[in-house]
């Protein structure tokens, strides 16, 4: 019936590749955010909390067009999807870095104390006592980042990258049906969705006892 | 010299005259959220198993789709019936119901932690259910659920900014004609950038110690 | 004396769990009735049928010959007959004490709200917290949100005041000016049903003494009765542990008055 479905899915493809190499971009960059952030010293704080707040104060189609548009005049030339992925990542970084942060907060201080008295260096300290608890506890947020990131990738459309949006403006523009098509889209963004809540969710409950 | 300064600063200034525009769907689309979402989040609370599993697919769907989806599907989508959809109202509607899905959540939350006794206190008074909502437990839901709302608010005020796909000339928009004038490709969404920070980061400052001040009343009471 | 209050045959159920089984016992007017017993033996549950706020599902309760199961739309207008008290104080968090206490008069009993600040005040002053009518319930100490609990019940004038384990969530210095209170209004004669654990205060006030568990009245009467000769086995044992436990704190008369 939905000849179209294809099309469709070849976007959702590149959906995907957007989505996964930002989540992982914006995993690294937003711990190293939230470490540095809690822990760092004067100057290194202070950066990490500027570009925290500087991302989740403007919106992700500023950044990502600030970005599209301001690289190639610096000589960096790259493809629109690259370009997106960086926007993304970055942007992802900055709210991953405060789910991480809230993790980190619950531990408590108290953690800390005691790995330093017990003779650790904040290094060791951060390493194997904080770390491996805050992945625990932040997996529930960050598990809805990583379902959502598909959503926010939407906005790539507009720098001209072939994921799924802009792949049903393509088949509207040959079968000029857009209520069918973006319900179909919408059902596909919101399937897609719920998958990988209803995956991770599964994990986490495999995973949960295994930590403790 | 002067007049370079004079031509930069015209073009900030229409660039900025895009904020009321913006601000004003923010008030439309988070009162639409607002006006759908509570009455969900009571039903969804004091309601039985067929109104909490509506109400928690609604949530789920306006949370899963992208509002340039929703957006889209009113303003081409919806013309096919014959009805004229102008670019302001297809991204209110489209936002509005968006945030609905998240308000109702935040209410459900807040309306969930008023707790059994309040409604029971107002009840040995003599109130009925109906004057024990409205007088008791929806007072204190909202405000429980004030740092969550003015997230809420930040969201959406960011995410005006898609309206401009549709032509609504608020800020994107007119950073998008400042580009095509000035051949300068990154300077008017820099420019864009500060103000929609200038707005949003006093919200969410607002927003935490809001947080900070409702830790405290919850254990206190 | 008249009966105020007649309570019978009253069974309460959740789900099939019977919670309430069958009890019956009348109040007089002007005298304290003290409930008593293990925790889970339905006496929270009992209070809440007899001012209907969860009717029974069998049997029904009497206010001045009026059978509450048969009020219909009315039964909110006799529920404010009741006055209650709860352990957890339940005061409206978005409200001063002063509102606290007239919203009962404002909304439900429409009084305007000149003549309703007057009632409130009165209420305020005679639990001594006039100097914090102004204030939230969340600037408050547990004692004081109690005694605040207590004018919000008393300010609407009612036949009966039910008290659910008003002192149990108090930390123990702050659970002699709650006493002290329910001490000066058994003394003016207000009709209470008091669920707790106080047994001093029950000595002192207690006209009738009920001790409740699982579900059923097991033995009731004068606290005389149940201080020198209880008659069941099931009494005697909780007493002795109630006095090991509360000991220390049997507050009769020497209850102290906080400020």
């Amino acid at each position: 019936m939905i000849d179209y479905l294809g099309d469709l899915l070849e976007g959702l493809l590149v959906t995907f590749q957007l989505s996964f190499t930002a989540l992982a971009i914006g995993a690294i960059l937003g711990l190293a955010a939230s470490l540095a952030r809690i822990y760092g010293k004067r100057p290194l704080s202070y950066v990490a909390n500027g570009y925290i707040e500087l991302i989740r104060g403007t919106p992700l189609t500023v950044q990502l067009f600030i970005i599209y548009f301001g690289l190639p005049p610096l000589g960096l030339l790259f493809s629109p999807t690259f370009s997106a992925i960086v926007a993304l990542g970055l942007n992802s970084g900055a709210y991953q870095a405060e789910y991480f942060r809230g993790a980190i907060e619950s531990i408590g201080s108290g953690q800390m104390e005691a790995a330093l008295s017990v003779g650790m260096s904040r290094f060791q300290a951060i390493v194997r006592i904080i770390l491996p608890q805050t992945f625990r506890l932040a997996l529930p947020s960050w598990s809805n980042e990583a379902a959502y990131l598909p959503k926010y990738s939407s906005v790539a459309f507009l720098v001209t990258v072939p994921e799924l949006l802009a792949r049903s403006k393509l088949v509207i523009a040959q079968n000029l049906k857009p209520l069918e098509v973006y319900t179909v889209v919408g059902l596909i963004y919101l399937v897609t969705i719920a998958s990988i809540s209803k995956i991770l969710d599964m994990l986490y409950e495999r995973y949960k006892f295994t930590v403790e | 010299m002067s007049s370079l300064f004079d031509l930069l600063f015209s073009h900030f200034v229409f660039i900025v005259e895009g904020l009321p525009i913006a601000l004003s769907l923010t008030a439309y689309g988070l009162s639409l959220g607002f006006l759908v979402g509570l009455p969900l989040a009571i039903l969804r609370v004091y309601g039985g198993t067929v109104a909490r599993l509506f109400v928690s697919t609604y949530e789920r769907v306006m949370r899963s789709v992208p509002p340039l989806v929703l957006i889209f599907l009113f303003y081409f989508g919806i013309p096919m019936t014959m009805l004229e959809i102008p670019g302001f109202l297809a991204v209110m509607l489209a936002l509005g119901l968006c945030s609905s899905g998240y308000q109702s959540q935040i209410f459900r939350g807040a309306l969930e932690s008023v707790g059994r006794g309040q409604m029971d206190a107002a009840r040995s008074l003599g109130m009925s259910r109906l004057q024990a909502m409205r007088l008791v437990i929806v007072p204190q839901a909202l405000r429980f659920a004030l740092p969550s709302w003015a997230n809420e608010l930040a969201t959406m005020i960011k995410d005006t900014s898609l309206a401009f796909v549709v032509g609504v000339a608020e800020l994107m928009r007119r950073a998008d004609y400042v580009r095509a004038a000035t051949f300068d490709p990154v300077m008017p969404y820099l420019v864009v950038a500060g103000i929609y920070f200038a707005v949003v980061f006093p919200i969410t400052r607002l927003a935490g110690t809001w947080e900070q001040k409702k830790k405290r009343l919850v254990t206190g009471a | 004396m008249t009966t105020v209050v007649s309570v019978e045959d009253v069974w309460k159920l959740y789900g099939k769990v019977e919670v309430v089984k069958g009890v019956s016992f009348n109040v007089d007017e002007g005298t304290t009735t003290v409930i008593f017993g293990p925790s889970g033996a339905g006496k929270s549950t009992l209070l809440r049928c007899i001012n209907m706020l969860h009717p029974p599902d069998r049997g029904t309760v009497f206010l001045r010959g009026i059978d509450l199961m048969k009020t219909g739309s009315k039964m909110s207008y006799y529920r404010s007959k009741f006055g209650m008290v709860f352990q957890h104080f339940n005061l409206f968090s978005h409200l001063t004490v002063l509102d606290n206490v007239m919203i009962g008069l404002r909304v439900v009993k429409r009084i305007p709200e000149d003549e309703a600040r007057a009632i409130a005040m009165k209420a305020i002053e005679k639990v001594r917290m006039k100097d914090w009518c102004k204030q939230y319930p969340s600037q408050l100490s547990g004692g004081q949100k109690q005694r605040v609990g207590i004018a919000r019940a008393l300010a609407m004038d009612p036949e009966v005041i039910l008290f659910d384990e008003p002192t149990s969530a108090l930390d123990p210095e702050l659970i002699g000016e709650v006493l002290q209170t329910m001490l000066d209004l058994a003394k003016e004669k207000k009709t209470m049903i008091c669920v707790t654990h106080e047994m001093g205060f029950a000595k002192a006030v207690a006209s009738e003494m009920i001790f409740m568990d699982e579900g059923v009245v097991v033995e009731s009467g004068s606290p005389e009765h149940f201080f020198t000769n209880p008659t069941s086995e099931r009494t005697k044992r909780f007493l002795s542990r109630l006095t090991e436990l509360y000991g220390r704190h049997e507050k009769s008369d020497t209850a102290v008055d906080e400020k």
